[in-house]
């Protein structure tokens, strides 16, 4: 299931994002002039690791839920909800943490929720995040009273915007984000037991893992970073929009893990091929944008890459490369 | 539906007792008129809830409906407006695009073994972007045939009128119902959404049932949008985005159970009424915002999964539901 150490750096992902970075080079020779200015770096290329933030964090929990075969649609809407939580408590006076706080509570209690509905309750993931995908944007037109809620904290607003060391914030999050959660999948059991309740749960549950409590924190670690993604989006416009934040961003979420290479039937997933996926995406949107094409093309791209991955994915492709076998690997990295 | 019609009793029973309540609250509710455009205007969905009823009693998913009616609204109006169509003509156009859209879809579910859901999210980026790239403005359509077919009502008792695109869905629900319970399809597709290895081996033609299954999404999904386009006498790149979510909703407060399996068509149209009635009562009310509208959406769906849970529950002791995906 591993890849071997010498593969890593000529995988699919890492050579998919270098190709579609040298076609936005080839279509747009300044994508990668960086220029440095009032203490940030500016640039196509820093744009795309600014844009390709909130998906990447949103992927970063989205792969854990994938890897369990389930699947998490309310992220849009739960970014929508505690974007318009830490948006109305800075305005309604209360300190910035207390704001950010509140709006990780927030998401993470929306986690819980959907994890309740999946390991309790025993209802089909999709269908039980559907629940919150529907509700959970008349519940942020609640929270917001139906306006676009604008504020000028500039705590807040750094958390959107700023930069450090010149990077930009969003990014440095999703980057720490990603290193803490892959550190913690990795180093301890998490990721294994996560794995085998992917792969089959009733024979991890009869092997003693606890898997009622790990769907529990799988989907509560997803919700906690659609909060995260939420409070970026909403710093990043001044602004909680309760119904266009997030927007199907869930959809991109999932592509994001896909293209990373994790299984949708469960099983095999990798955190830091998932943030690469988010990556890519974002490459092909600006790519799409500065070479001049109407964006609605991205639609289009985005469709075909679906196809492709899954041809690439899918049983019938490995059975037919099965009869090469040395050529395996090499069919399926294309 | 032999095992147990509770579901179906159970929405149909919450509906009565909904509408009642509104009544009480909001006499003026109780009349012809209001009924009527119950239909009228929530024709385009119930048409599309038809076909996912059947996707979902397969054990599927289709989340590309409402790109699909979005497309359809731009074709219809771009076939009729720029290029001097017959609407008529155009309608053939659109459901055959939307057949062989469905069509491939069903085909790629089956032969590359991939999740319903992920293949008809393509679909939905696709359909979505394919109307975006034909136009990004509305398209009006002003043609005789539109203003016709808009005349064509019947006027009941009280000022009601029945609108042709309202008889349209309570006829497409008829066939539906028809179609499930009591054809060779029917059964296929319930089998299917049963268990699909075991319906395989008792003969069921897997792959051309999956496919007919979303080549019959993705035509009701056209007609809905060709409804939609008569509905509002236009097309529109972006209309119905999120209409595959009312849908679903509507199918499974519709007593359909998402596992697949078992469901009822009818139910689904019980669901949408419900849906419509919620609109209803919030425009009536008038102090309520619309944003109330998917709240109270979320909550049915939520009460009527944990409902079927339950149900299940205890009508099954023992049996343990294989895992999907």
């Amino acid at each position: 299931m591993k890849r071997l150490h010498l593969e890593r750096l000529a995988n699919p992902q890492l050579l998919a994002l270098a190709a579609v970075l040298l076609i936005n080079w080839a279509l747009f020779p300044n994508f990668f002039r960086i220029t440095w200015q009032d203490g940030r770096l500016f640039g196509s290329a820093i744009d795309v690791l600014n844009r390709g933030a909130p998906v990447a964090i949103l992927a970063i929990g989205m792969t854990g839920v994938i890897a369990t075969k389930g699947v998490d649609l309310s992220v849009g809407a739960i970014m929508a909800v505690c974007g318009a939580v830490a948006a109305t408590m800075v305005v309604a006076g209360y300190p910035t943490p207390v704001a950010v706080i509140a709006a990780l509570a927030v998401g993470l209690a929306c986690g819980l929720w959907n994890g309740f509905l999946v390991a309790v309750l025993d209802i089909q993931p999709i269908i039980a995040t559907l629940v919150l995908m529907v509700a959970g944007r008349g519940i942020a037109q609640l929270i917001t009273e139906g306006y676009i809620v604008t504020f000028n904290d500039p705590a807040l607003i750094f958390i959107g915007t700023g930069s450090v060391l010149g990077f930009p914030m969003a990014a440095v999050i999703a980057l720490v984000l990603m290193i803490l959660v892959t550190l913690v999948v990795k180093r301890t059991a998490i990721g294994l037991f996560i794995q085998a309740i992917g792969v089959n749960r009733a024979a991890a549950s009869l092997a003693g893992i606890h898997s009622r409590m790990l769907l529990m924190l799988v989907y509560a670690t997803s919700g906690f970073c659609a909060a995260i993604a939420g409070i970026i989006v909403a710093a990043d416009i001044r602004g909680a929009d309760a119904n266009n934040s997030g927007l199907w961003l869930e959809l991109d979420a999932i592509l994001a893990v896909v293209i990373g290479g994790t299984s949708l039937l469960g099983g095999k997933f990798s955190i830091p091929l998932a943030v690469v996926g988010a990556i890519i995406i974002q490459a092909m949107n600006t790519g799409i944008l500065v070479s001049g094409f109407r964006p609605e093309f991205n639609l289009i791209v985005k469709a075909g890459m679906i196809i492709l991955i899954l041809m690439l994915q899918s049983p019938l492709l490995g059975h037919a490369a099965g009869f090469f076998k040395r050529d395996n690997k090499r069919v399926v990295s294309k | 539906m032999k095992r147990s019609l509770r579901p179906l009793a159970a929405t149909a029973v919450i509906f009565i007792i909904a509408y009642a309540l509104s009544v009480f609250q909001f006499p003026g509710m109780l009349s012809t008129r209001v009924l009527g455009n119950f239909l009228t205007d929530n024709a385009f969905l119930g048409i599309a809830a038809v076909g996912m009823t059947f996707v979902i009693i397969s054990g599927g998913i289709d989340l590309s409906v409402g790109a699909v009616i979005g497309f359809t609204g731009v074709l219809v109006a771009v076939l009729i407006s720029w290029l001097g169509f017959h609407p008529l003509v155009a309608f053939v156009i659109a459901l055959g695009v939307a057949a062989l859209f469905g069509a491939a879809m069903g085909l790629t579910i089956h032969y590359l073994q991939v999740p319903s859901f992920i293949v008809t999210l393509a679909g939905m980026f696709l359909a979505r972007g394919g109307a975006s790239v034909i136009t990004q403005d509305s398209v009006p359509i002003n043609h005789e045939f539109y203003g016709m077919i808009s005349d064509l009502i019947i006027r009941l008792p009280g000022g009601g009128r029945l609108s042709f695109i309202g008889l349209l869905m309570v006829f497409i629900f008829l066939v539906g119902a028809l179609l499930a319970h009591r054809t060779r399809f029917g059964s296929y597709v319930y089998a299917l959404g049963g268990n699909p290895i075991s319906a395989s081996l008792m003969g069921v033609p897997v792959a051309r049932t999956t496919v007919q299954i979303y080549m019959l999404s993705s035509t009701l999904a056209a007609l809905s949008g060709i409804v939609f386009s008569l509905y509002t006498s236009a097309g529109y790149p972006l209309a119905a985005v999120g209409v595959e979510l009312d849908a679903i909703s509507a199918v499974v407060i519709g007593g359909t159970l998402l596992t697949g399996g078992y469901g009822f068509v009818l139910g689904t149209f019980v669901g949408v009424m419900l849906l419509g009635l919620v609109q209803t009562y919030i425009i009536f009310d008038g102090t309520l915002s619309s944003w109330w509208t998917k709240i109270v959406i979320g909550v049915l769906l939520f009460l009527f999964i944990v409902l079927q849970r339950i149900i299940f529950a205890a009508s099954a002791p023992g049996e343990e539901k294989p895992e999907k995906a």
